[in-house]
């Protein structure tokens, strides 16, 4: 910690640094503070100009994302009876009613069980045909990678129509596996090479120690590989699922009710009298959650090189 | 415990060949150290009988049953790996432990305490127990590779220069300490070592590996004293074997072209004349460096000597060995 240390900065280059980078993370981060700041406007602040940096907070963005309300008519006010929760006085406020659920919640539903659900099929199938390609003698083996990720280099819209076909005529259409099934096949390329990648970097001493150990192939790749891919596979997982959640063209093409993801459902959100932008903006608000949380919970994995010293080289 | 036998086992990798017709016996119960340098095919031996890798030709025969197509859970044999090869995920209680929870041991929970402490208590390493295996030092790891093997009671122990990282007094009590394992259970081991100290305390034989060839094997005694070649003389003794034109002394065979003398086996005090070139006071006993022309070589004499550098002996040979134009042993 001296000040003559090579690789230690001066305090001087420390603050500089730090300057950067909380310059930059603000400027990258302007869109999201946007997105979450007008969540929590009222309608009318949304589209002031010019726009108000400070504003009177509101959860009717809230409200309005997960209630489909009704106006008040003349002959219903008899039969009103006064608002019992805070939700139901704001639409009251406004001269309306909640007739019921959005349907956000099960939009909401439907992107955690496809993400998650592709994200599980991506990394488990991956992590396997990674191990195979990174282990085993296969024939063809580098045209297969090649293949592989061969599939990554159209642009999905090249083979929408056919897909769009293909999952008409097999009543995939609109369900919850149909998207899973793409969304795997799509990740699988990216899935494979990383985790191959991890997994080369493993030595083969450990499962070779494994199995003089009386352990079996598998129970050697369960037990002593897996634990130390943690990080690949962790990293894999993000990557997939981010992919998967953010995904809008297929899910615009392929879904439109029972399995539509949040995605194409968000930019739909009209409120009376135009678009309902502090219902859009919560709506992308609490879609970004899952994915901060997942990632979050993940970062120690990715933060951790544990493979480190234990095989004398 | 049992016998291992390997049969005209031949290995190659690519076009390197690692082993070339290699038959020998592993004796139940036996300690057996397979020597020679770097490349030789030690490892490569070793992992031929643990099942790591399969032999081009020949077979293994486990207590007279084909191994060769056995894995090497099957096969019920312990390895310490030379490069340690510990779980860098797992502690080092749960490293020593891992080949006693496998699907073939399945020891009992109390069991495995037990057997860890101790193998712990034997290494040296019981205060080293709740450490990650990668926080240890090249020794401290190489002990609980060690430990790993010892955990078990395997029908062979295979060791790939297990005590190479030590300090020296580590290494000397481990080497009493193995020494007393395979005595005490009968176990029979497969040894591979560069050290010849190693070699001549342990081993009840000991195979000379030369690119492959398996040289000669025998006892330790044999070896030293009736060596095939000059490259199975040079094997073992410290300092290594003198190696002479053989019209140095007189009274070579026929077809010799090199002498071969042990350091303990140079007369001093009449014979060929030669020059003290260095002196070394070990304590125990004193080295004498000596030169003529071209030539060096080492000598032993009492601890006390008042030879000083630079000082004009003569020798002569006391049991010489011959060798051929091949380094060949030839037999007067
Ligand atoms: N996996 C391998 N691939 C290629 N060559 C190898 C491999 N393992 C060993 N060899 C070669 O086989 C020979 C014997 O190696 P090895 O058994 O490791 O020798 P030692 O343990 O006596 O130093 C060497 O020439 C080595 O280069
Ligand atoms: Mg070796």
């Amino acid at each position: 910690m001296s000040g003559y240390s090579v690789t230690e900065p001066s305090k001087r280059q420390k603050w500089i640094a730090g300057l950067l980078v909380i310059t930059y993370a603000l400027v990258t981060l302007m869109p999201l503070l946007w997105v979450i700041a007008t969540g929590f406007k009222s309608p009318e602040d949304s589209i002031a100009y010019p726009p108000k940096v400070v504003f009177q907070p509101s959860l009717e963005g809230y409200v309005n994302l997960f209630t489909t309300q009704t106006r008040i008519t003349p002959d219903m006010e008899a039969t009103l009876t006064p608002p019992k929760t805070w939700y139901e006085q704001i639409v009251r406020d406004k001269g309306m009613v909640i007739a019921g659920a959005s349907r956000y919640g099960q939009r909401f539903l439907n992107s955690v069980i496809i993400g998650f659900g592709s994200t599980f099929f991506s990394v488990f199938l991956g992590t396997l045909a990674a191990y195979a390609f990174s282990r085993f003698k296969v024939p063809i083996k580098d045209d297969l990678l090649f293949f592989i990720l061969s599939t990554r280099m159209m642009p999905p819209v090249a083979v929408a129509i056919p897909i769009f076909l293909m999952y008409r005529q097999l009543g995939l259409s609109d369900t919850h596996l149909g998207m899973i099934l793409l969304y795997t096949a799509v990740n699988l390329s990216l899935s494979v090479w990383l985790l191959k990648g991890f997994i080369d970097e493993i030595p083969l001493e450990y499962e070779e120690a494994a199995l003089i150990d009386g352990y079996t192939r598998f129970q050697a790749f369960y037990k002593v590989v897996l634990p130390q891919a943690a990080t690949g596979i962790a990293s894999t997982a993000i990557f997939c699922l981010i992919f998967a959640w953010n995904e809008y063209a297929f899910a615009v093409l392929l879904t439109s009710g029972t399995a539509q993801t949040a995605p194409p459902f968000i930019p739909t959100i009209i409120g009376v009298g135009g678009q309902d932008w502090p219902a859009v903006a919560a709506g992308a608000t609490i879609f970004l959650l899952p994915v901060m949380i997942f990632t979050i919970m993940l970062r120690k994995h990715l933060l951790r090189g544990i493979t480190f010293g234990a095989v004398r080289k | 415990m049992a016998e291992v036998t390997l049969n005209n086992i031949c290995k190659s990798f690519g076009s390197q060949v690692a082993l070339a017709d290699v038959s020998m016996t592993v004796p139940d119960g036996s300690f057996v150290v397979l020597l020679g340098p770097t490349g030789a095919g030690k490892t490569t031996t070793l992992r031929l009988v643990s099942g790591l890798d399969k032999p081009d030709s020949g077979t293994i025969l486990i207590d007279g049953v084909d191994a060769v197509a056995q894995s090497p859970a099957q096969r019920n044999v312990a390895m310490v790996f030379q490069q340690y090869s510990l779980y860098p995920h797992l502690s080092v209680r749960e490293n020593l432990a891992f080949p006693l929870k496998s699907p073939i041991l399945r020891t009992s929970a109390e069991e495995i305490v037990r057997k860890v402490g101790e193998v712990a208590e034997t290494l040296q390493i019981s205060h080293k127990l709740d450490n990650k295996a990668t926080e240890l030092s090249g020794g401290e790891m190489q002990r609980v590779s060690i430990g790993r093997a010892l955990v078990r009671n395997p029908r062979i122990y295979l060791m790939d220069e297990p005590l190479s990282s030590l300090d020296a007094k580590l290494r000397s009590d481990l080497r009493i300490e193995l020494k007393r394992i395979q005595a005490s259970l009968g176990a029979t081991i497969l040894y591979v070592t560069h050290d010849q100290i190693e070699a001549m305390t342990m081993a009840t034989q000991v195979g000379v590996l030369d690119h492959g060839k398996l040289v000669q094997f025998g006892t330790p005694r044999e070896i030293y004293e009736d060596p095939v070649s000059i490259y199975a003389a040079s094997r073992l003794g410290s300092p290594k074997i003198n190696i002479l034109p053989a019209d140095f002394f007189p009274g070579a065979p026929g077809g010799a072209v090199s002498i071969g003398l042990r350091p303990e086996h140079i007369r001093l005090g009449e014979g060929q004349e030669v020059q003290t070139v260095r002196v070394e006071h070990l304590g125990d006993q004193t080295r004498l460096h000596l030169k003529i022309n071209d030539l060096n070589l080492i000598t032993l004499t009492e601890s006390h000597t008042q030879i000083q550098p630079g000082e004009r002996l003569k020798i002569a040979p006391q049991f010489p060995l011959y060798f051929g134009s091949n380094g060949e042993r030839i037999k007067s």
